[in-house]
């Protein structure tokens, strides 16, 4: 590849141990799992139980970015249910400070949805088509924050341009389909971050997005880390995006933990052989360019 | 002599009165008998499109303005009807992203392939239900499935055991040209390099012509021997595989190679691309990747840049490739 040209304006660097942990806010606790199961009833099978989460413990500090990695069925998209509180862990516990997040009932999963929040997988379909982006960013802070109609509406403009949607004028008013795949995920991003809060559970964000869109998409929650002292988890089977957010990784293989460790160390000298395994379904045109002419 | 040859070829799409979308515009295509070529770019600059148009598998409101498609010596681009019908008994075949959620959910695998193989049947061949078995098992052996498959239904198989079906169910008329459209985006990470391979092996084995579109450029190199980089309805650039990682290339090719990197590397820069793809519903004039090009000079905006010789390939670009008197074009590239 040409080192003289550089088409992107700028680019991604892999959050490593060189950087300082950004300054967490004060007061917000890590968020801790123990021993978390979580098993379904098989339908029609009386009985039959499947494990989608065996025994999992990990803990998110305040500032950290955690990469949760595995292949479908690993069950990664059910702990972050779990953590986000729209399921109950079978057996075991999630805390977030004093919360008691798998007890929860409505009025508290609110509050709690103020300091958790959650970016999906599918832009298409985590907005709402007929709501304008200003109609779905400003409605958590009427919400959550209880902001009068003309303070959500500046928070709204602060809160796209601290996504990248700029100038925020120009976005308000749009609707979803008027949108790129990489600017809906903006949209929820904002939308995430209205509530300020101090985790944000992102599942596979970028992987509907085009590669071309995703490097914008990574810098962005990078930058919010770094700038707002953000804790991340990261949820993806793309081990290059973990790699590029991420400080600590998790390796989940059928509901459990098979390694983890610092994110570079893990990719670079994998000791389970599910993380080869992951590493090798990677398609790597520069795996086979190092054996190559240089 | 070239099994595909695709000239001028231009598609619009009428959506509704007065509006025209160009997808693909001036494509020139040649592939040889068993060729695995790669066709990449980002979503809407026409990849599936032209993939669609050279299985003569557009619809309204896509429709081949000009151009012709001949393939193995005929004129493909004006065929219709019947005779469309049975150019494509052992002609064209297509693999689709979504090919596996096209499965009827109340008929079982062996009806499917009893289907595909009663619909286009010869004259005189043996198509009892024990000709179907064998030839079921044969195929589903290609795609390395079982033959305990043929009984059941859909829903009792993974999503991609379901993609291999689909996969054996393209090869059942022994095609020789197959067009892989996104053949593995909707499947695990694990599962889709399983895939890839297979689709690999087969090529190898019963040597079809091969065109595999993809917006992932790991897989595309990885797997075919040219590729092709399609922007704004064009093909901006096309190399040998191998060729791809190394030297210059069109600015974009070069900006979607720094997309990706190995995860295992100790430093890690990965770019993006900023700006948005052309809007192809207006009349171009010069390069379309000049608004999001770092080497933009004041012609690439003016004029068209023809593809012209770059290393053992050929891109379309006024300042990596820029065409002599001697106008190197594609064809006498080859």
């Amino acid at each position: 590849m040409s080192a003289d040209v550089d088409p992107a304006a700028g680019h991604v660097k892999p959050s490593g141990s060189s950087t300082a942990q950004p300054p967490a806010p004060s007061g917000t606790p890590p968020l801790v799992l123990q021993g978390v199961s979580k098993t379904y009833a098989v339908r029609g099978r009386r009985g039959a139980l499947m494990t989608a989460v065996d025994e999992v413990s990990f803990t998110v500090a305040p500032g950290a970015s955690i990469g949760l990695v595995g292949a479908s069925g690993s069950g990664k998209s059910t702990l972050a249910k779990m953590i986000t509180g729209s399921e109950r862990p079978t057996t075991g516990s999630i805390t977030f400070g004093d919360i008691d997040v798998g007890r929860l009932r409505s009025g508290g999963l609110r509050t709690y949805h103020t300091k958790v929040q959650m970016v999906f997988q599918d832009p298409y379909g985590a907005l709402n088509p007929l709501h304008t982006v200003e109609y779905t960013v400003m409605r958590p802070c009427q919400n959550f924050l209880g902001m009068s109609g003309h303070k959500a509406m500046e928070r709204m403009h602060e809160l796209l341009e601290i996504v990248g949607l700029t100038p925020s004028a120009q976005y308000a008013a749009k609707l979803p389909h008027q949108l790129s795949g990489g600017q809906r995920q903006r949209v929820v991003i904002a939308r995430a971050l209205a509530c300020d809060p101090a985790l944000i559970v992102a599942d596979e964000p970028v992987s509907m997005l085009d590669v071309s869109l995703r490097a914008g998409v990574l810098r962005l929650l990078a930058k919010l880390r770094e700038e707002r002292g953000l804790s991340l988890l990261y949820i993806t089977h793309d081990l290059l995006s973990a790699r590029v957010v991420t400080d600590h990784i998790l390796v989940l293989n059928k509901g459990r933990l098979v390694e983890q460790g610092p994110t570079k160390q893990v990719l670079q000298h994998p000791q389970n052989e599910y993380t080869v395994q992951l590493l090798d379904a990677v398609a790597n045109p520069f795996a086979a360019a190092s054996a190559g002419p240089a | 002599m070239a099994l595909l040859e695709a000239r001028g070829v231009n598609v619009v799409y009428e959506p509704s009165r007065g509006q025209r979308i160009w997808s693909v515009r001036d494509v020139d295509i040649t592939l040889e008998k068993g060729e695995f070529v790669g066709l990449v770019g980002e979503s809407g600059c026409g990849k599936t499109t032209l993939g669609y148009a050279l299985t003569r598998m557009l619809r309204p409101p896509a429709r081949l303005e000009s151009g012709t498609i001949t393939f193995d010596g005929v004129d493909i681009s004006t065929l219709t009807g019947e005779r469309l019908r049975q150019q494509r008994r052992n002609g064209v075949a297509l693999v689709l992203q979504s090919g596996m959620n096209a499965l009827n959910p109340v008929r079982t695998m062996e009806h499917h392939f009893g289907d595909v193989l009663k619909a286009h049947g010869r004259e005189g061949e043996d198509l009892s239900d024990g000709a179907i078995k064998a030839r079921g098992t044969e195929l589903l052996g290609n795609v390395r499935l079982d033959s305990d498959v043929l009984p059941r239904y859909p829903h009792e198989l993974s999503g991609g055991m379901r993609q291999r079906i689909s996969i054996a169910l393209a090869l059942a008329l022994e095609p020789r040209m197959v067009v892989f459209d996104e053949p593995t985006t909707a499947l695990d990470v694990i599962v889709q390099g399983a895939v890839m391979q297979t689709i690999q092996d087969l090529q190898r084995e019963k040597k079809f012509t091969a065109i595999l579109i993809s917006h992932d450029l790991g897989i595309v190199l990885e797997a075919t021997d040219r590729v092709m980089v399609m922007y704004g309805g064009q093909i901006v650039e096309e190399q040998p595989s191998k060729d791809l990682l190394y030297g210059k290339h069109h600015p974009y090719t070069e900006a979607l190679l720094n997309c990706y990197a190995d995860p295992r590397a100790d430093e890690i820069h990965l770019g993006g691309i900023p700006g948005a793809p052309p809007d192809l519903s207006r009349p171009q004039s010069g390069c379309p990747f000049t608004p999001r090009c770092p080497l933009a000079l004041p012609i690439c905006a003016e004029e068209d840049p023809p593809l012209a010789r770059l290393g053992r390939g050929a891109a379309a670009c006024h300042v990596r490739a820029p065409a002599t008197r001697a106008a190197m074009e594609v064809s006498s590239v080859r």
